[in-house]
């Protein structure tokens, strides 16, 4: 079959390689209808998440059709039109059983990486990195899904394909921040980044009652986007003062919730951003955490401000002292998908959440690393690249 | 040339988190060589009860296929049973241990393997397989270090 393959920093190439086998009974093969990039992925383009292998299959946020289940499949049939959630949970541990699902302690077949570096390990996901079990990714034509009873879910008829496919990451990434960042009505949300997880975020914190939501970006297609599409407030960090903004839009106190949806290669329009991806070019920092340190300082006292975006190590300058002082709760998680799925599943079905626009470029997966060249480099107003195996 | 030097960090980086992998005993947060290193029982908590784990005395596969001591105790709240284990034969110290380790024939790797995976076959029914690998378009470097640290992975870890 063909895949996408991750060659070396920035190098991606389409390839043929072996089609995926049931491997475990619990296995199922979906054949991938839609897939798209995410900005976790620019992570590894980058060479930031060290544990990839030349050849490695990457793309983690799909849907699909089952072609084959093994003989221990009860939930699936061939036929079904599912999307798989892009963290694999086994369903039956005791961190699955309590729905946190991306700390599954069975689905992680290489565990001792993460177990060493973070002192536990966490799941595995589909397409990113040895670290994270070395599971194919999505960006292929077929793909091994297992324990595919609990990480595969029915599309209701009448969901369309792209719409439903990003509910297989970055709406249940976005739908976690808010929900577990505690966003409760009439709360003042505050969003860094305006990708399509920060989107969603936005928009989850809408339907869970905030009475604002303001989101943060530089990309100015990005911000009206999400003016437009989620209804938010917008702040262009690169002509504002972010924190200031906040501070006057909220009666001097601050949003009650901050979600940084931006990760480990965030922007920063001061001379400290070139200061600090030397530093992590160099592997003496392993992540650019300004967003992090800005919800940190913005964020109302006694607040809380969940992380969504991607980190892998460690970070300078932490702003501990307002965290500890300012009393606020600070959380973080890769996403528990398959706890919200089949919720926002039901509300793109009656049109509360719409997820299709952030799709702006479809493809065929030969043109996959023209994708994730426009992807990357937010050329052409990108906000996601779709690829469609089948096209 | 900015490639060589991308080339160049990932390299020394993979380098340094397989120095770091092997000297994981003695790295901050826990600076103290554990005086009691090569004696600890390595525990894993099962979300099964206790009956569930030790059918008629019978250690769970394929811990039973080591020699090893083992105990297990129920574990706090709802959290199922605590297993542990421990070889009884000696541990290698000093460089034959990072031998050992690098070989990943090191007695308390293998016991760390037989843990997880008792774990997963008893909690999900079988013993959830990694992608096979394939043939890679280049082999490089920094892949023949992660080649290593991915075969010893499932016996290493702060388990």
């Amino acid at each position: 079959m063909k895949a996408l393959c991750w060659q070396g920093v920035n190098e991606l190439s389409v390839e043929r390689v072996p089609d995926p086998e049931i491997l475990n009974a619990q296995d199922a093969i979906v054949r991938v209808i839609a897939t798209t990039t995410c900005g976790s992925d620019l992570h590894l383009l980058g060479g930031y998440i060290p544990a990839m292998r030349a050849g490695d299959v990457i793309g983690h946020e799909f849907l699909g059709e089952v072609v084959e289940v093994g003989p221990e499949v009860r939930r699936h049939k061939v036929g079904d039109r599912v999307v798989v959630c892009s963290i694999i949970g086994c369903g039956r541990c005791w961190q699955c059983q309590h729905d946190m699902w991306s700390l599954c302690e069975n689905s992680n077949p290489k565990s001792g990486l993460t177990d060493e570096l973070w002192g536990g390990s966490t799941a595995g996901i589909f397409g990113y990195s040895h670290a994270m079990g070395g599971f194919r990714g999505s960006h292929a034509e077929y793909a091994r899904v297992p324990f595919v009873d609990y990480g595969a879910f029915s599309v209701p008829d009448g969901v369309d394909d792209i719409s439903a496919m990003f509910t297989s990451d970055s709406a249940p990434t976005g739908w976690m921040g808010a929900d577990l960042g505690g966003v409760k009505p009439g709360d003042v949300v505050a969003v860094w980044g305006c990708g399509a997880v920060g989107q969603m975020a936005a928009r989850a914190a809408m339907l869970l009652g905030a009475e604002r939501v303001i989101a943060i970006d530089r990309f100015p297609e990005r911000l009206a986007m999400t003016s437009r599409h989620v209804g938010a407030e917008v702040i262009d960090y690169t002509t504002t003062d972010v924190t200031a903004e906040l501070r006057e839009r909220t009666g001097g106190r601050g949003p009650d919730v901050c979600i940084e949806a931006v990760g480990m290669e965030a922007h920063s329009p001061g001379v400290e951003y070139r200061f600090e991806k030397a530093k992590q070019q160099l592997r003496i920092e392993l992540d650019r955490p300004f967003a992090v340190r800005e919800a940190i300082f913005a964020c109302r006292k006694g607040g809380s401000v969940f992380i969504l975006g991607v980190f892998a190590g460690a970070v300078d300058k932490f702003p501990l002292g307002a965290m500890m002082n300012k009393g606020l709760t600070v959380r973080g998680a890769q996403q528990h998908g398959h706890r919200y799925i089949p919720m926002l599943l039901d509300r793109v079905a009656r049109g509360e959440l719409v997820t299709s626009y952030l799709a702006t470029h479809e493809m065929s997966l030969d043109d996959a690393p023209l994708g994730y060249d426009l992807f990357k480099n937010k050329k052409d107003g990108c906000v996601r690249a779709v690829f469609r195996p089948g096209m | 040339m900015k490639r060589v030097v991308i080339g160049a960090a990932t390299l020394a980086g993979a380098g340094v988190a397989m120095a770091r992998w092997l000297a994981s005993r003695h790295r901050p947060p826990t600076p103290v060589k554990d005086p009691q290193e090569h004696t600890r029982w390595l525990g894993v908590t099962i979300n099964r009860q206790p009956e569930d784990i030790s059918r008629q005395g019978r250690l769970p596969q394929p811990l039973a296929g080591l020699d090893v001591e083992v105990r297990m105790n129920k574990a706090p709240g709802d959290r199922g049973t605590e297993l542990y284990a421990r070889p009884r034969e000696p541990m290698p110290i000093g460089a034959a241990a990072v031998m050992a380790r690098l070989r990943g024939d090191d007695p308390r790797q293998m016991v760390r393997k037989a843990l997880r995976e008792a774990k997963c076959i008893i909690e999900t029914g079988e013993l959830l397989e990694p992608d096979r690998p394939f043939a890679t378009t280049r082999p490089t470097i920094p892949g023949r270090v992660l080649d290593v640290a991915i075969g010893r992975a499932p016996g290493e870890g702060r388990l």
